[in-house]
């Protein structure tokens, strides 16, 4: 079992290192053969491990491999901690990471960074094993800071294009803010347990439930698990892309959009979102902290929703989709419905990557053309993608049976059950939500695949669906897209990842959803009079009226609305205001401290001071030196008569 | 009797002279050279006279070996001085200031 693990950590590691050491020599093909293989490998190690886990749970095991360092009863290690949540994750990973393997061979075939690419996602690969099968804090933030590099490299693959540079920057500043307080939350963790081990951790919290009391500050009690799960949560904020530190991952679509849909949809921006549920003992214990994360989570899945009505660009479309799908995931995590959450997190990686490779195989189609209004009417023309896409969408609005209803839906409702301050607007916000998705992933799919042709007769001539290796991962991530959820409702009811999240027993409300639960099909046809439906469908016929049937109606409502149209197209001026507030702030303080700090106190005081005193001092004395001979005899003579007086007096 | 005392104040006197000498002396490096064996003689004056006083052949062994320095010193002054009025041309003390800062 060690050994699988390992071979999976290190496989594409190696395939990493070997195509971008030596991608001359291995040329393209050698390239891509080697990445696929590699990944592939992992995959069905993978495959086999979660198979393995499911049947007997006993396999699974915590153990220090290599200790990096010794400080003093502090151990620095690297090692596995293999669950059925890192198998379940690995998984996920492994096969979303070979889709898009796959797919790049079609994607990027006339890019001149071939070999580069793959050696980045390999890389990726690596760095996300590494970030789910950690089993310390110190190795998670490797993995954390790893993915976050390959995520930087790669938004800014194409680094001839100035947007590119820019928004692979603001990616990595954002993530500094966020991994800021990831640190000091490990920090904080190694503080009051003395050890980054997850297990030992763990059986800590139980002895120190309430460690350490920060006292009460405005009406709140405010305990140092709240601090610690407070923190860890604005590095889960900067990588999971919620409000306020969001604004980098739409911009990471200047990527290519593989890596939108590997990095940016379905793996790196759920490390948070995995983190969380890893740690759920902490955020077990920290009460107000969770109400923070389902404040947060749910401000994000409905706010950011909104912004996907008034984008045109397909791929930021589909960003906002996933801002908004991690909401849903984060708000679950604030329910402390930790396995409703990743369950969605798994449904979620299919669907996204599916629709984002969906997307990518129109642009590809449309030659790099990504605005949806010069689109229209291609399901003639792509019928594979189409289809996919349709599931896609379908999973993504929940619609009975496919995966997402099953994912989403639970989280819906245990949103509903919680119980914690804010839960009333978390739960507006998460079933609003659902009319807002419904809403703006029919409107794409609308304007992309219906609606009249508005594309250039040129294009039109070359429209056609493209090579094998972009469908036919489409088609493979389809299959997941539709069946996941309903294949993995049942055994997460069923306590599958019980012994990988703890959950307060009296607050573990998906105990009563499995009561309740009578299998996938009765919760299929009960899914045709829920609530939710009913509003997923309100907004699908909503974008059909706007976008199909009468196209007036968007225009009068931008003018009916125009306010509010104004607001969401400027996003709510978070950029606005990072670049007025945060960027020229820091740029400001930057200034002061250079000017007063270092030029005027350092360098004026400190160095040039004590150089431009010495000088002025020696302008005085040195008038005293007047050259003649008779004046030095007098002080001389002066001196050694006071130094007499001196000696007179002190002896009498 | 010429009493220690009396011996003491001419060496006293000699020191005064020889140090208002190099003090007031503006003109003549020659002359403070004059005054400088004036307050060595001064200090000879003073080891006579205790030597006198003490009955201690010591001092007056010093007196010696301070005339030689002095005859050492008068001379290579003298030389030093040959060579400023060489490159200088002048022996005025006012216009000696190199030193000046």
């Amino acid at each position: 079992m060690l050994q699988i693990c390992l071979g999976i950590l290190l496989m594409p590691l190696l395939a990493a290192i070997i195509v971008g050491l030596f991608g001359r020599i291995v040329g393209r093909r050698g390239a891509h053969t080697l990445a696929i293989l590699a990944v592939f490998l992992s995959f069905v190690g993978s495959v086999y491990v979660l198979y393995q886990l499911t049947l007997n749970e006993e396999l699974g095991f915590n153990r220090d491999l290599y200790v990096w360092a010794q400080l003093g009863q502090l151990k620095l290690s690297a090692g596995f901690l293999i669950d059925r949540l890192t198998a379940l994750m690995m998984t996920v990973v492994t096969f979303v990471s070979l889709m898009v393997h796959i797919y790049t061979i079609g994607y990027m075939e006339e890019d001149p960074g071939y070999t580069r690419f793959f050696s980045y996602i390999a890389l990726f690969t690596f760095a996300m094993l590494s970030l789910v099968m950690s089993n310390n804090f110190l190795q998670l933030f490797f993995g954390w800071e790893a993915v976050g590099l390959v995520s930087y490299l790669l938004i800014g693959f194409w680094f001839k294009k100035q947007t590119a540079i820019f928004a692979n920057l603001k990616a990595f500043l954002v993530n500094r803010v966020g991994d800021f307080g990831f640190i000091l939350g490990i920090a904080g963790v190694l503080m009051v347990f003395g050890t980054l081990d997850y297990q030992t951790v763990f059986m800590k919290i139980g002895e120190l439930a309430d460690g350490g009391d920060f006292g009460t500050y405005f009406g709140l009690n405010f305990s140092m698990m709240d601090l610690i799960a407070c923190l860890l949560f604005i590095g889960a904020m900067g990588k999971s892309a919620q409000i306020p530190l969001h604004v980098w991952l739409p911009d990471s679509m200047e990527g290519p959009t593989p890596i939108s849909a590997l990095i940016h949809a379905a793996t790196m921006v759920t490390a948070g979102v995995f983190m969380v549920a890893r740690l759920s003992p902490i955020y077990e214990q920290a009460e107000l902290a969770r109400s923070f994360v389902l404040i947060i989570g749910a401000t994000t899945c409905f706010f950011t929703g909104l912004l996907g009505l008034v984008q045109n660009d397909i791929k930021r479309i589909i960003a906002y989709s996933t801002l908004s799908q991690l909401g849903y995931m984060v708000t679950a995590l604030g329910a402390s419905a930790y396995v409703a959450s990743i369950f969605h997190l798994a449904t979620h990686a299919f669907f996204k990557a599916l629709l984002f490779l969906g997307a990518g195989s129109v642009i590809i189609a449309m030659h790099h053309e990504q605005d949806i209004t010069r689109m229209g009417g291609l399901r003639r023309y792509l019928p594979i993608t189409y289809i996919t896409m349709l599931i896609g969408s379908l999973a993504l609005i929940g619609f009975p049976g496919f995966a997402g209803f099953f994912s989403k839906d639970t989280i819906i409702e245990l949103v509903h059950m919680s119980h914690l301050p804010g839960h009333e607007y978390a739960s507006f916000a998460v079933t609003a939500g659902v009319f807002v998705t419904a809403l703006y992933s029919f409107r794409l799919f609308f304007l992309v695949f219906h609606t009249p042709s508005r594309v250039d007769a040129q294009t039109r001539s070359h429209l056609h669906e493209p090579r094998a290796v972009v469908w036919v991962p489409l088609v493979l991530l389809a299959i997941p897209s539709v069946f996941a959820g309903g294949m993995m409702m049942e055994p997460l009811l069923g306590g599958f990842l019980s012994h990988s999240i703890f959950v307060f027993p009296g607050r573990d409300n998906l105990l009563l959803i499995a009561t309740h639960y009578e299998g996938a099909l009765s919760m299929i046809s009960h899914g045709f009079t829920s609530q939710p439906f009913m509003i997923a469908m309100a907004g699908v016929f909503t974008a059909w009226l706007c976008y199909c049937k009468y196209p007036v109606i968007p225009l009068i409502a931008k003018r009916l609305f125009a306010p509010i149209y104004h607001i969401l197209q400027r996003k709510y001026g978070f950029d606005e205001f990072n670049q007025a507030v945060i960027a020229a702030g820091s740029r400001g303080l930057g200034v002061l401290l250079s000017e007063v700090g270092d030029r005027g106190v350092i360098d004026g005081v400190g160095v040039n001071g004590s150089a431009h005193l010495i000088a002025r001092s020696a302008k005085v004395l040195r008038g005293l030196q007047s050259g003649y001979l008779y004046h030095y005899a007098l002080t001389l003579f002066m001196g050694f008569v006071v130094f007499l007086w001196w000696v007179w007096r002190s002896g009498s | 009797m010429i009493a220690l005392s009396d011996y003491l104040t001419v060496g006293a006197l000699l020191f005064c002279i020889g140090v208002a000498g190099i003090f007031i002396n503006r003109k003549n490096v020659i002359v403070l050279l004059m005054c400088i064996e004036l307050i060595l003689l001064a200090v000879n004056t003073n080891f006579v006279a205790f030597s006198r006083y003490w009955q201690n052949l010591a001092g007056e062994t010093f007196v010696f070996f301070i005339l030689t320095v002095a005859a050492a010193e008068a001379a290579i002054g003298l030389a030093i001085l040959v060579v400023l009025f060489r490159s200088r041309n002048t022996i005025n003390v006012e216009e000696l200031d190199s030193l000046k800062g």
